[in-house]
């Protein structure tokens, strides 16, 4: 009790782990009827870890890294859960995608299984999780929490579809976990340490002997991380699986590459800044084209896709290589604004997502393939929000994803290679602009032109347009108090820059 | 003991990566398994290989066994089962709704409104 009273901050750390957890183990024990109990639980649930997440905010804010020790094992022994900027940041933009996600959730998609809230609550354990802990096997734990209740909730719902594209994202994730396992053992084997804040300390001095290796359990690291993040080669798994989940939980999966960027952005500043020597710098050679390049090919799976699900999927893959050319440009700049990218591309994609479980539910058989087919119910107030979601996309002035685009081109020209990166966005933005305009125009306009029959208008479907609305209007938030935002990523990116302080606060006074 | 020990763990990745790329599910689960016990099998060497040491260090012990590493491959193995488990049981149900075992099934023609068009 007295380590509570005493240190109220770092309990403020563990508790967005506890909430989830908790809320998931006791939401097993509501009876199968009971509906509408597990409902307001869940949601009461993800009110409280958005508190938490804004708690956390304003906790680290003055540059405050809070800890807590597991056990209260000194550091690189125990367990240890860091929240700094970066972390706080994370957990409030996935607690709000969660929070408009259950909302759509809970008008009727959740009845389908009877875990779905359940599966929800542990998939934010696992996510938050991972954005807190401070050592690489809590992340891989974290990881396969978060992939586990993924699995089931990619699979809520049944059918052929989802159940095919399930397997296939299952077995390529569990390939990836036995990657990462392996690079662990043998960073653990080379250092004899897997807290971040240790490591980092040990890479500033590797025997000459050990580099090969070193560089070896690092780049494995990359290589699952970008799995996770659906970089370039490894994105593969991704549109089939975001395109045959019901819609909140593409949704909140719109976070789930989020993660794999995340560690990245983590390894790559906190263990492979300039302190690391020979080993500084090892990712940023192989991210930045491999992040133009899953730009465009996302943009290019956006045109050629042939239904909505799987375009917004593609969506999703293009925003990874944006976020990911700012996270390898590296600089205090290209940061801050990769950081206000992040929430942008999350939230919109979300509501992308949200959207178009809006419009195949309103287009009855034809569903969300790209056929001319029945007027969507509401369709002026659905198509005003879908051009909104298209602008925010395809990155179009006055918006924060034009904001986010072009904050980024003027960080791209201190690179050598601008021009290129410079002409390789752009006309990402075209093909986005290109594809977005097809959907829209086959979706709105082609529609009336086919006799098909109109379902009357119910008063429920214009509810069901709420959630997606309403995170659009945050990002209009993100937009319209840009100034105050990129001060905050700005800060944050110092932060990252200044790994020093993270090492500090996690090991203390030991050596 | 370090040879036959990285043998097995070469032997066992190649098997599995080997299944893992089958058209059926059966091998790829079957991969998989393999894969995590040389991924476990690697862990376990990461603590160096010692015998007949404690795992707790006393006065007047030279050398111990590193017991990291021996957690890690528990809780490995915990998760690894679990994950087996639950493939297992999505493997069959994609037998039973896809009408086949191969990796790509496509299923009956038009059984599901929600599957992507077909080429």
């Amino acid at each position: 009790m007295t380590v509570l009273s005493d240190m109220p901050s770092s309990t403020l750390v563990i508790a967005p782990l506890l909430v989830p957890l908790l809320a998931g183990i006791l939401l097993l024990l509501f009876r199968a009827r009971e509906l509408g109990g597990r409902r307001a639980f869940s949601q009461v649930a993800v009110v409280v870890q958005i508190g938490l997440a804004l708690g956390l905010l304003a906790a680290t804010q003055r540059g405050d890294i809070l800890t807590y020790s597991l056990g209260d094992w000194p550091a690189p022994y125990g367990i240890v859960l860091v929240a700094d900027r970066l972390a706080a940041w994370l957990l409030l933009i996935t607690s709000l995608v969660a929070g408009f996600a259950l909302w759509q959730a809970c008008q009727g998609l959740d009845r389908a299984g009877r875990h779905f809230h359940v599966l929800f609550q542990l998939q934010l354990f696992g996510l938050n999780g991972a954005f807190l802990t401070g050592d690489l096997f809590n992340l891989f734990v974290f990881f396969e929490v978060l992939l586990i209740a993924s699995y089931g909730l990619a699979l809520h719902g049944g059918g052929q579809a989802r159940t095919r594209a399930g397997l296939h994202y299952m077995v390529v994730n569990l390939a990836g976990s036995a990657l990462f396992l392996i690079a662990a053992g043998l960073i653990y084997g080379l250092f004899g340490t897997l807290n971040l804040a240790h490591l980092a300390q040990l890479l500033t001095t590797v025997p000459v002997d050990n580099l090969g290796p070193a560089r070896a359990a690092l780049l494995l690291l990359l290589g699952v991380f970008a799995l996770k993040a659906a970089l370039l080669p490894l994105y593969l798994w991704l549109p089939a699986t975001y395109a045959s989940a019901i819609a909140p939980v593409a949704a909140l999966f719109a976070i789930m590459t989020k993660v794999g960027a995340y560690a990245i952005l983590r390894v790559s500043t906190l263990l492979l800044g300039p302190p690391a020597g020979e080993l500084a710098g090892l990712y940023e050679g192989w991210l930045l084209p491999l992040a133009l390049a899953t730009l465009v090919v996302g943009m290019l799976g956006a045109l050629a896709a042939r239904s909505l699900g799987r375009q917004a999927a593609y969506l999703v893959i293009a925003s990874v290589g944006t976020l990911m050319i700012a996270f390898g440009l590296g600089g205090r700049e290209a940061l801050a604004t990769g950081l206000y990218y992040l929430p942008h591309s999350t939230l919109s994609a979300a509501a992308f997502f949200l959207l178009a479980g809006v419009i195949t539910a309103g287009r009855g058989p034809v569903g969300d393939h790209f056929r001319p087919g029945p007027d969507v119910p509401h369709a002026p107030l659905v198509g005003a929000l879908f051009f909104l979601c298209a602008i925010l996309l395809a990155g179009l002035p006055p918006l924060s994803g034009f904001l986010g685009k072009f904050l980024l081109l003027r960080a791209a020209l201190d690179h050598p290679g601008w021009p290129w990166i410079l002409a390789m966005i752009l006309m990402a933005s075209l093909l986005g602009l290109i594809a977005l305009a097809r959907s829209g125009s086959l979706l709105f306009f082609r529609s009336a032109a086919v006799a098909g029959e109109r379902r009357p208008a119910q008063t429920g479907e214009r509810r069901a347009l709420l959630p997606a609305a309403a995170l659009l209007l945050l990002t209009l938030g993100l937009t319209l108090w840009a100034g105050e935002w990129l001060e905050w990523t700005t800060a944050i990116a110092d932060e990252l820059l200044q790994p020093r302080n993270y090492i500090q606060a996690v090991l203390g006074g030991t050596p | 003991m370090e040879i036959l020990l990285s043998l097995a763990i070469g032997v066992l990745t190649a098997c599995g990566v080997y299944l893992l790329l089958r058209a059926q599910t059966f091998p790829v689960v079957l991969g998989l398994t393999l894969l995590s016990y040389a991924v476990n099998l690697f862990l376990f060497a990461s603590g160096r290989l010692v015998e007949g040491r404690p795992p707790i260090i006393a006065a007047g012990q030279t050398g111990y066994a590193d017991p990291l590493p021996q957690a890690l491959v528990l809780t490995a193995i915990v998760i690894g089962f679990a994950m087996t488990a639950f493939v297992i049981m999505l493997a069959l149900k994609a037998r039973a709704e896809l009408g086949s075992d191969e990796v790509d099934a496509q299923g009956e023609p038009h059984g599901d409104p929600t599957g992507e068009e077909r080429p």
